[in-house]
């Protein structure tokens, strides 16, 4: 899939902005602060209904604006589909397909399929585990729509039970009584999510190591993934057996219910769900270590690179090319591993870059440029620069 | 910014549900253009509805008298009993004319973020009215969502020892809709609620 036009409207700090794409490479060239970030941005929130900078919608809207809009022409499977998304801060988002207005904006979610890399991707090996529970999640969603309900459904379900563990302990008395209803929502919910992310790592393992050997080189440590839970069997952080039997949902739940159960004695006297999805963790290991920790500087880099680009070779594989957003990453990687990126890059059906001086840019990745200054987007004139033209024909092919 | 009493009024309207500012305005501007009868008529309600509308001591619906309407009618069933949040689902189902029983509104849905237990609900009253024996069936007609369902599963819990016929509204497709419009969740529980026809 590709975009064919985007558009944005008080977004960020676009007054507006609009922008004519054509599948293949285009890099969009800008002094920092221009916003080259934001207008990739906007395209992330189509795919997940979220930033990859931000959790709150507010700070997306233009200083002074009341909302905002993303708009963009969408190629997929030879048709064209408009997609706008209107963000409202603190009220209900509005979604658009086609002209026709979607009664749930999550009903979006899976329709314009992106694999974001950006700086803050480090955070993927080095943050905390809910960096890494949003990442399999947000990619949960975008290979089965259906699951953004049930994630939503598990995270409201999570926060009323927790408001009544809260209360328990100050009032006692008849307020647990209602604690076994909320378990019952918990457990079937958690039992789906646990299901879905198992079927996930096991689906992306083989992926981020076949990724990781190619960027990081030959001799280099073997990456793996695994699954850490807080019900045991659903997993315990050890890299992923490719002939294990996945537990079913039904079967996890019941897990989830017993190990409820034993611990419900510890959530009333610390007020909080301490089982669930929501205290799990995606492993990384790196040869015998876990990556988190051990991992140098450069290894994590190679390692939060491979995994966005095992995503990309699991939603390619799945049967359509998403569209993959390289933001401001170049200038990060040394030579062998922009190399690998560009590589995919090249073969990507479409690829989206910003970068603060087109010199960042690997020569083949250099097709259309856009220069963003002075909240313009002007699509600059296909003269290829001094490094392209060394390289013959590379740049015009992979545009 | 506006003057005095006609900010104060902007206040009080934007602090209703449903009305943003804009419409607070609106209402309030459309007010103060009105005929001092049409106000006068607007002030009456308002007042007669704090002084004179009351909670029926049985079903906890609106009324004006000790029981409503429909707890005073002779030609309702007593056996059944329909159980929902607010008044205005009351509203809703006598909307259908199929329901020949009574009900029992229970003022809201159980909700530990906004401090809502069993306990804030007319729960207690509902075991009083099920304990007399007359009653044969319960139908537990919350909100299809969260909690609604929460406050569904802790009835029926509350309430199974008793012996009754406990029964939960369908959920599924709307009448006269389209199958390829339905969310997953509604279409799900469609499949899950399906009926055998009988030829």
């Amino acid at each position: 899939m590709y975009l064919r036009h985007l558009q944005v409207g008080h977004f960020r700090s676009w007054e507006s902005a609009d922008l004519a794409l054509t599948p293949g490479p285009t890099v969009l060239v800008g002094r920092n602060g221009q916003g080259k970030t934001n207008l990739v941005e906007a395209v992330g929130y189509l795919a997940t209904l979220g930033s990859h900078r931000v959790s709150a919608d507010a700070p997306l809207v233009r200083h002074g604006a009341s909302q905002a809009v993303v708009r963009a022409a969408l190629r997929r499977d030879d048709r064209e589909l408009l997609v706008e998304v209107e963000i409202n801060p603190g009220r209900a988002n509005r979604v658009r397909v086609n002209r026709a207005p979607l009664p749930r904006p999550r009903e979006l979610l899976g329709l314009v399929r992106t694999v974001l890399f950006a700086p803050e991707d480090l955070a993927l090996v080095r943050g905390d585990p809910a960096e890494r529970r949003r990442f399999l999640d947000d990619l949960l969603v975008s290979r089965t729509p259906r699951l953004a309900g049930v994630r939503s459904d598990y995270d409201r379900v999570l926060k009323q039970r927790n408001a009544l563990l809260k209360t328990a302990k100050l009032a006692r008395g008849n307020a647990l009584a209602t604690l076994d209803v909320w378990d019952g929502h918990l457990t079937e919910l958690g039992g789906q999510l646990l299901a879905a992310r198992l079927q996930l790592v096991a689906d992306l393992a083989p992926y981020v190591a076949e990724s990781y050997a190619g960027v990081a080189g030959p001799g280099a440590d073997r990456a793996a993934l695994g699954y850490s839970s807080s019900v045991p069997l659903a997993g315990d952080g050890a890299p992923v057996d490719p002939a294990r039997v996945l537990p079913g949902a039904e079967e996890l739940a019941a897990a989830l219910r017993e190990r409820v159960a034993e611990r419900r004695k510890d959530e009333v006297d610390r007020g909080v769900t301490l089982v669930g999805p929501h205290r799990d963790d995606l492993v990384l290991h790196l040869g015998p270590a876990p990556a988190k920790g051990y991992a140098s500087h450069g290894e994590s880099w190679s390692f939060a690179l491979a995994v966005k680009l095992a995503c990309f070779a699991l939603l390619r594989a799945d049967g359509d090319d998403p569209i993959l957003v390289l933001d401001d990453v170049f200038a990060e990687l040394d030579s062998g591993r922009r190399a690998a990126l560009a590589e995919v890059a090249r073969s990507a059906e479409q690829t989206l870059i910003t970068a603060a001086v087109a010199e960042d840019v690997p020569a083949v990745l250099l097709g259309t440029r856009v220069q963003i200054a002075d909240g313009q987007a002007r699509i600059l004139p296909g003269e290829p620069t001094e490094e392209s033209a060394a390289t013959g024909e590379a740049g015009v092919d992979g545009g | 910014m506006y003057e005095g009493a006609v900010q104060d009024l902007i206040d009080e309207l934007g602090r209703l549900p449903g009305v943003g500012p804009k419409s607070a305005q609106r209402i309030a501007f459309h007010l103060l253009a009105a005929e001092s009868t049409d106000v006068g008529r607007l002030v009456a309600a308002l007042q007669r509805v704090q002084a004179e509308v009351r909670f029926c001591v049985t079903c906890h619906n609106v009324a004006e008298t000790e029981q409503c309407r429909i707890c005073r009618d002779p030609r309702r069933t007593l056996d059944v009993i329909c159980v929902v949040e607010e008044p205005k689902d009351v509203v809703a189902i006598e909307r259908t004319r199929e329901f020949k029983g009574r009900y029992h509104v229970l003022g809201g849905a159980i909700s530990p973020i906004e401090g809502i237990g069993p306990d804030d609900l007319k729960v207690k009253e509902l075991m009083t009215r099920l304990m007399d024996g007359q009653v044969t069936e319960l139908i537990i007609a919350t909100d299809p969502n969260l909690e609604g369902e929460a406050t569904a599963a802790y009835l029926a819990r509350l309430v199974g020892p008793l012996g009754l016929a406990v029964s939960r509204l369908a959920s599924g497709l709307p009448v006269g809709g389209d199958l390829e419009y339905a969310d997953e969740v509604t279409l799900g529980r469609a499949f899950e609620g399906r009926r055998r026809i009988d030829a």
